[in-house]
């Protein structure tokens, strides 16, 4: 955040009047809602959320020990914005996009000091600004004037912003510049820096939304095969706790081909973000092999932090996530957990002693989570271009209960499913993705990219799969009644067939080095390699092999190994090959 | 300082008073009653002119005439080396009759949070001698494991049991300047709302194998203040951060009972009158919650590291109540305790199918523990799940209409458990003999069906003959 530049006369000081947790009421206070305001003696950052008369009630992004009425609230005049510019990816921010690297520093210590105040870039650091317009040309607000390397993988564009009104270039400059330097300068007097600032609150502006028929290819079977997200979707993962929520979402952040991941954790477990901070490094991102840092924004906001800075981290998420998507990338963002952040509302507006909805949530809980969901999208912009955001919000409902306000309320909104089952997570099946219970709603628009890009006959393979999976779903009914003896020959065999796709399809090894990525031809190469074993074993038993023979054949436990393999393409013509000759030689 | 005399209310743990000069939130509060006891309480709302006091002792024997010090501080904990070996009482006062302690330094209880940027990652295997937990849901250095349990399990035991036997096994590769005293943990134990048997139970266990030399004790027991159980597990925190982070010692840090912490904080909550969440806790539990158990972990830079095993009685067995619930979403798993396994005899009875360790796989495998740690353990999951799902239908079909293969994994799950989990609190397994164990047990299952583990794995470690003896025996 950075101070007030050019106010209205609107901050005029006031007084703490009384202070309970993050929420502090202060008077004399001239302040808009929203504004940014800094709170006592040590100048704690809050915002304000409520004005009633001489009131105002202000909600802290930091700890409130020790402050007392009397002291003073320094008001900015301006909303909670976020600095945009080059600088953001390869970083870690905390829920007020602070860079938590620049405060350890400034703060000289591992905990995390109060009334620290670091700007979200980097002012002093000089860039390369190449220009990508002419002196006498006409731009219009998200035009690219420029462009800067960024990161290795991200080229960072430079754009009017979208508040500006736009003309002729009258001078563009090129060379090292820092992001406060003007770099163009418009006929109508405005002048264009690298360093833009948008209030989180407010969507950045964009055109007509357009149907996503591209698919996030997240390199998960069991999410790209099955309930696959498309660029610009949304999606919701549930799921209770131990259920693997958070690797799901890591599995996404690493391996799906967005140009640009923001990853929030939101009120979780620091050592998880500590994992992400010394995993992502050093990973390779499988569309360039860079580092995946070099198109990842941090967010970590843990559950220990100040929770007014959790309420607003999701939205100085999205709101990198939109300025990106204005540069024309497709930006995937990453929101571990939205419950938290529902429930940062709730524990403020219980201070604030608000009328209750369900379950002591605010009753404006539906319209704010759909308010966020809705920034996702696939849009055409401001400039002509097209740019994307999907959204995978992760949900924790309590005790494993979807009939929750939070996961309905975003069951609304999403349009991808994927509901995590502790069940399955117990016996260690993972992704551990309830098959019957997840859906996705863009399976029809995203079919024909697979079926042009990986197999045109994708849609009948996956719908194959689909039924195997529901008879044995079925079937396990009787099973648990009778045995699995008692069933007859060919259910027995659609049993077995059902096991090696929950197994060797589904089941998916996010530690093995080559399990953890998935191509989509593999997958579906994977997929296809059971299908003939079901084709032909289904020959086998029609032509009166008894099924133990079937199921005896050598080559069929080598699907298990699908998934690790390496040269998987041999790998699967080997076993397919000998799966015929093996089954054929029966009869 | 201040000394008013203005109380104008007195509420359950609460009371208020009218002040004519700013109060910080949080600050600590001195009251004097007429009897000249000394209570102290802590500032929960400030407002221009009235505060809200909680009083940690409770208000009993307060009235209007009581007079109350505001000390213009938050709750402070004086802190030493010193404090190992010492037994103080949930406020942080001596009471095993020692020599007053002289604080090397006064630390804020409320901990700040560590900077995720700034904290190490967790990966140095701790090894317990507990199968159920080395081999299934390993512990490592810097972790939140808790314990679920119920009322009458035995997890005092188990708590013991890896408070007697936790080390940190070759620890001389490398980097082991600053803590040649080895692998030993310092303990640190905080009880809240324990009965008199339980901690008598735990401090004849210190006594008895002199761990207590290398403990600090903080005492809440069942007839003191509940509102003094909000304070307690934050003395410990904060005594055990001061060791881990300052003086370079590995912290183990065990809080017993947490669900008495979180009856507490309903106390509180109702006699605040505030809006309850679910059951009636306040809907902060969360953050409540998070602010202990976050305090856990290493940071870079610094030699020692601060691991936490909170206890928590399950009310009802029940793991979707607000208290398991919410420490499961924040903790890096839990290990489960089983009434059924107990009822069987099984010591210590870990139900390892809903337990879980967040953090295993980062401490585990080739350099960690062993190459095959991984695999065995995932194994050994897939195959006892199977069992127990079989033994549902054994119960309707009987074992007879069972195929071989079926009856195998039936056998594994008994095996599983009464010898792999069961074991006993004075055994101390290496992680070698668990894993040993657990390749005896897988190696009654057919090759085949090993399908979580590495071809290259099953060759060195399968037991050929076993099958072979077992096939015989068939």
């Amino acid at each position: 955040m950075s101070q007030a530049t050019d106010t209205e006369a609107v901050d005029q000081d006031g007084v703490i009047e009384s202070v309970s947790g993050p929420v502090v009421t202060a008077t004399d206070l001239d302040a808009r809602m929203n504004d940014v305001v800094y709170v006592g003696d040590e100048g704690l950052m809050g915002e304000v959320i409520e004005i009633e008369g001489n009131l105002t009630t202000i909600q802290v992004y930091e700890e409130t020990s020790g402050v007392g009425p009397g002291e003073p609230v320094e008001n900015t005049g301006e909303p909670l914005s976020v600095d945009l510019g080059p600088g953001m990816m390869d970083s870690i921010y905390d829920g007020v996009q602070r860079p938590l690297d620049v405060l350890e520093d400034k703060m000289g210590t591992a905990f995390l000091d109060r009334g620290v105040d670091a700007p979200g870039i980097d002012l002093e650091k000089e860039w390369e600004f190449t220009p990508e317009v002419e002196e006498g040309d006409a731009v219009e607000p998200g035009d690219v004037v420029g462009t800067v390397p960024e990161t290795v993988t991200i080229e960072h564009k430079v754009m009017v912003p979208p508040d500006y009104e736009g003309g002729e270039i009258t001078t563009i400059k090129s060379g090292e510049f820092n992001v406060e330097e003007t770099v163009a300068e418009l006929d109508s007097g405005e002048e264009i820096q690298m360093h833009q600032e948008w209030p989180v609150r407010q969507a950045r502006p964009a055109g007509d939304k357009e149907t996503p028929t591209e698919p996030l290819v997240t390199g998960q079977r069991v999410q790209d095969g099955l309930f696959p997200l498309a660029k610009g979707g949304t999606a919701a993962i549930p799921g209770p706790f131990g259920s693997g929520k958070t690797v799901t979402q890591q599995q996404l952040a690493k391996w799906s081909d967005a140009d640009i991941v923001v990853y929030i954790g939101c009120g979780e477990r620091g050592n998880e973000m500590t994992e992400v901070i010394e995993d992502f490094p050093e990973l390779p991102d499988p569309q360039t092999g860079n580092p995946l840092m070099a198109r990842t924004c941090l967010i970590a906001n843990t559950s220990n932090m100040p929770v007014a800075a959790r309420e607003s981290c999701i939205y100085t998420g999205i709101t990198i996530a939109e300025y990106y998507r204005d540069m024309g990338y497709d930006v995937a963002l990453m929101a571990d957990s939205t419950s938290r952040w529902a429930e940062a509302m709730r524990e403020i507006s219980s201070r604030l002693e608000e009328m209750p909805g369900e379950e002591g949530y605010p009753a404006y809980l539906a319209a704010s989570l759909s308010e966020f969901y809705e920034r996702a999208g696939k849009f055409e912009l401001i400039n002509g271009g097209e740019g994307s955001i999907s959204v995978v919000g992760a949900v924790s409902p309590p005790g494993g209960d979807f009939s929750e306000p939070v996961t309905q309320n975003t069951l609304r909104i999403v349009k991808t499913f994927w509901a995590l089952d502790a069940d399955l997570a117990e016996r260690r099946h993972f992704p551990s993705i309830n098959w019957n219970e997840s859906y996705s709603l863009y399976k029809d628009q995203l079919d024909p990219w697979w079926e042009s890009n990986v197999a045109g006959d994708w849609s009948d393979v996956r719908q194959w799969a689909v039924d195997v999976l529901d008879e044995e779903d079925e079937l396990q009914e009787i099973v648990q009644l009778v045995g699995k003896d008692a069933l007859p020959e060919d259910q027995q065999l659609t049993m077995e067939v059902a096991r090696y796709i929950r197994e060797a399809w589904l089941q998916q090894n996010a530690l093995h080095d080559v399990d953890t990525y998935c191509e989509p031809e593999k997958t579906y190469r994977m997929l296809g390699a059971i299908k003939t074993f079901n084709d032909e074993a289904f020959e086998a038993l029609e032509a009166g092999v008894p099924v133990e023979e079937i199921q005896d054949v050598d080559a069929t436990p080598r699907l298990n190994r699908m998934g690790t393999a390496e040269e998987w393409n041999e790998f699967i013509d080997e076993i397919e090959s000998d799966l015929k000759e093996q089954l054929r030689a029966l009869y | 300082m201040k000394e008013y005399q203005t109380i104008t209310e007195i509420s359950g743990p609460l009371v208020f008073a009218e002040v004519d000069e700013p109060v910080g939130y949080d600050e600590i509060v001195e009251i004097e009653t007429p009897q000249g006891e000394t209570l102290r309480g802590q500032v929960l709302e400030s407002s221009e002119g009235i505060v809200s006091i909680q009083v940690f002792e409770g208000t009993g024997g307060i009235d209007r005439n009581a007079s109350v010090r505001f000390l213009g501080e938050t709750m402070k904990m004086p802190v030493t080396e010193d404090l190992l070996g010492r037994v103080l009482d949930g406020s942080g006062n001596p009471i095993d009759g020692g020599p007053e302690i002289i604080p090397d330094q006064r630390q804020d209880i409320v901990g700040e949070a560590i900077n995720p940027f700034s904290r190490e990652y967790p990966e140095e295997f701790i090894q317990t001698g507990v199968s159920a937990i080395d081999g299934m849901n390993t512990l490592v250095r810097g972790q939140k494991l808790p314990i679920f349990s119920g009322s009458g399990l035995p997890h005092n035991e188990l708590a013991l049991q890896i408070a007697r036997q936790a080390t940190v096994p070759e620890e001389s590769d490398g980097d082991s300047e600053g803590d040649e005293d080895g692998s030993e943990f310092a303990v640190i134990f905080g009880a809240m709302g324990i009965t008199a048997e339980e901690a008598n139970e735990f401090m004849d266990d210190f006594e008895r194998t002199g761990a207590l030399e290398r403990s600090v004790v903080f005492m809440n027991l069942a007839d003191d203040p509940a509102v003094e159980r909000q304070v307690t597990p934050r003395l410990a925190l904060t005594t055990a951060e001061y060791l881990a982070f300052e003086k370079g010692y590995h912290v183990l840090v065990i809080l017993t009972d947490m669900t008495n912490y979180c009856e507490a904080l309903r106390e509180i909550g109702a006699a605040r009158e505030e809006v309850p969440g679910r059951r009636g806790y306040p809907g902060y539990m969360y953050t409540d919650l998070a602010q202990l158990y976050e305090r856990a972990g290493r940071i870079e830079g610094k030699d020692g590291s601060v691991t936490q095993i909170p206890i928590l009685t399950m009310p009802g067995d029940d793991d979707t109540h607000p208290i398991p619930d919410l420490t499961g979403y924040i903790t890096e798993g839990q290990i489960v305790m089983d009434r059924n396994l107990n009822s069987q005899g099984i010591e210590p009875p870990v139900n390892v199918l809903p337990s879980l360790s967040r953090l295993m796989d980062d401490g585990i495998g080739e350099g960690l523990t062993r190459e095959d740690h991984g695999d065995v353990s995932d194994q050994m999951y897939a195959a006892y799940a199977e069992g127990e799902d079989l033994r549902d239908l054994v119960n309707i079909v009987g074992r007879e209409a069972l195929s071989e293969r079926d009856n195998k994994f039936l056998d594994f799950a008994d095996r599983f458990e009464t010898e792999f989990v069961q074991q006993g609190y004075d055994t101390n397994r290496s992680i070698e003999e668990t894993l040993e164990l657990g390749w005896d047990l897988l190696s009654d299952l057919p090759k085949a069906e090993l399908n979580r583990i590495d071809e290259e794995l099953i060759e060195e470690h399968y037991r050929e003959d076993e099958q072979e003896a077992a096939e015989v025996e068939a």
